[in-house]
């Protein structure tokens, strides 16, 4: 016994021995982290010493360090630009009405989910709704843009079933708009969904036994178990989507918008795109992305300081 | 029982009854353009076909992979997405195993993390990382499609995590019988780490697949572009419906354009039913962690 325990208090004085040793090589570690570390550094922090161009008259051939400098005249030019508060505010609209829509659509869809007992049937449902998430916003605008034309499959259908005129659902503005929600919840709702249920894997069956045995309802177990044990991930994906409230989804908006519809489908990131690359405001446009950057930082530190208060979330 | 009960059965066969057709419905737009691509040019331009080809042929098909530029640019796309995918895992697992040691091993563990995360906070935006493909030369190469996401600092994060659920015993034991960090992380850690291995590079693979905006604003000739960015400019620069509903410029060219949508997303369809397992592992590791 005791003989043991020696043997057992020798081995892990060895043990520690050896794990120092293990550790004094950190040399080794810094050299696996360095790769990354210079191509971060040239593709994300040296990107982000261009941002003085946004208080520059920047043009392309005198440079960063010869163009004339010019105060906050672009932010100024922002301000009082009329346009700019709509985009803010089609950008704010699309982006808030996607976060409140795939949070109540995949809830619900998670709930109704739970309630399939067979198992082939749920997987596959599941499967199935989960799969245009990973499809490009190209392909499906593609697939859009030929069903949602005049003589496209749901106009046909739509002018045969109700008798109405064929709608312009992506050259007018209010249809634009319930277009981009639509396809978004359609494109992302199985992708909460998942999670949810994920969420409602970890519910302790014991809960259901004993609200089984008081004689509850399968309605009052769900209004009374499930929802409230959905509640800490749902304040989670909740908070986090706070960073996203000035992201309404470039890659969207960019492959089905048009110019006829720019007063209620224009926002930030692609009148940035247009303004700088194809209208050569390059000043300009990185000052309107540093305003929206600067916005969002505020609002993601804000939103991982109250999911981790909350919630207890951590990314790492 | 709740579910003998004869309201729970009424609700529980509507229920499957919608839910499945909501699942149908994310299928139909998909099964419409593969039939709108398998049909005869006639019937396809006078809206007839809605999900059964009509007069089957393989022509669309045929006629595209007649065309040089789409074939160039799915080239370019393979090309990017293999050696995209295969250089990020390289630099984002050993730089995740590194970041996985406590600070008592490695020292300067939390100022690399920080230094990583500030850029998934904070970027420079569009215009400066444009100028400086501009500046290295990057222009109509595709390294311009390969550098500039090499490190994906969520991926670095996801693998992190799974790394220091790896027992301490086994590195411990290897440590013991002499191997190093570097021999540790082969021989130890990437065995036993395939699972998030495979989530992250199929992540990896579809968001290489699936890029086009880096080839419109880095890629200048036609037989660079890849396949999305070529997609793209078919589909949406070429789309004149949008601003004048009655002349369909491209009609003629319905089915050909479903075809290649429908090869373009072909890759997608593929290697989803291994994306999803994977992928559910994956996002509730990275959403829900413990």
């Amino acid at each position: 016994m005791e003989a043991n325990i020696n043997e057992r208090a020798a081995d892990t004085a060895a043990r520690r021995k050896r794990r120092k040793k293990g550790g004094k090589q950190p040399w080794i570690l810094h050299l696996m982290v360095l790769p990354a570390a210079v191509l971060v550094f040239i593709f994300s922090y040296i990107p982000m010493t261009g941002i003085v161009m946004a208080f520059q008259d920047y043009k392309p051939a005198l440079g960063f360090a010869e163009s004339p400098w010019a105060g906050l005249k672009h932010f100024q030019y922002m301000w009082e630009n009329d346009y700019f508060l709509k985009i803010t505010g089609n950008t704010l609209f699309f982006a808030c009405t996607k976060i409140v829509m795939n949070l109540i659509v995949p809830f619900v869809f998670a709930l109704l989910l739970n309630e399939v007992r067979k198992m082939a049937l749920k997987r596959s449902i599941q499967t199935l709704v989960y799969l245009p998430h990973f499809l490009s916003w190209v392909t499906l605008s593609g697939i859009l843009i030929d069903m949602l034309a005049q003589t496209g499959l749901i106009n046909q259908f739509l002018v045969h079933l109700f008798g109405i005129k064929p709608i312009f659902f992506l050259g007018d503005g209010g249809w634009f708009r319930f277009t981009i929600i639509f396809s978004d919840v359609w494109k992302e709702f199985g992708f909460n969904t998942i999670i949810f249920l994920a969420a409602l894997s970890g519910i302790n069956p014991a809960l259901y036994e004993a609200a089984e045995v008081d004689g509850a309802t399968r309605w009052k177990q769900t209004l009374h178990i499930t929802m409230p044990s959905l509640v800490p991930i749902t304040i989670v994906i909740a908070t986090l989507a706070l960073g996203n409230v000035l992201n309404a989804n470039f890659d969207q908006i960019f492959n089905l918008y048009s110019p006829l519809i720019y007063q209620q489908g224009d926002i930030i990131d692609t009148f940035v795109y247009r303004e700088g690359l194809l209208s050569g405001q390059f000043s300009f446009a990185t000052a309107v992305n540093l305003f929206k950057s600067l916005i969002s930082l505020i609002l993601i530190a804000v939103s991982y300081r109250l999911a981790y208060r909350f919630a207890g979330y951590r990314i790492f | 029982m709740y579910h003998k009960t004869l309201p729970y059965r009424i609700f529980s066969v509507c229920n499957n009854i919608f839910l499945t057709l909501v699942s149908i419905a994310c299928l139909l737009p998909l099964l419409h353009l593969l039939m709108v691509s398998l049909s005869s040019t006639a019937p396809a331009n006078a809206g007839l076909v809605t999900f059964w080809p009509i007069g089957f042929t393989f022509e669309a098909y045929a006629k595209t992979f007649d065309n040089a530029n789409f074939l160039s640019s799915l080239w370019v796309s393979v090309q990017r997405t293999v050696l995209g995918t295969a250089l990020a895992l390289v630099v984002n697992t050993t730089a995740a195993y590194a970041l996985s040691k406590e600070t008592r091993v490695f020292g300067a563990r939390n100022l690399y993390l920080w230094y990583f995360v500030v850029t998934m906070l904070f970027s420079g935006g569009l215009i400066p990382g444009y100028i400086l493909i501009l500046k290295l030369g990057l222009m109509n190469s595709l390294w311009a499609l390969i550098l500039p996401g090499l490190v994906a600092v969520f991926n670095i994060i996801l693998l992190l995590n799974f790394f220091r659920g790896v027992p301490k015993d086994l590195e411990e034991a290897a440590f013991i019988d002499g191997a190093g960090h570097l021999r540790t992380f082969f021989n130890v850690y990437l065995p036993l780490s395939l699972p998030v291995i495979a989530t992250v590079s199929l992540f990896m693979m579809v968001g290489h697949w699936n890029a086009y905006f880096d080839g419109i604003i880095y890629i200048r000739d036609s037989e660079k572009l890849p396949l999305a960015s070529f997609m793209q400019t078919i589909i949406v620069q070429a789309d004149m419906s949008k601003l004048d509903p009655e002349a369909v410029a491209n009609l003629s060219q319905r089915t050909i354009r479903a075809s290649q949508i429908f090869i373009s997303a072909l890759p997608i369809l593929l290697v989803y039913p291994f994306l999803q397992r994977y992928f559910v592992t994956g996002i509730v590791v990275g959403a829900v962690k413990e």
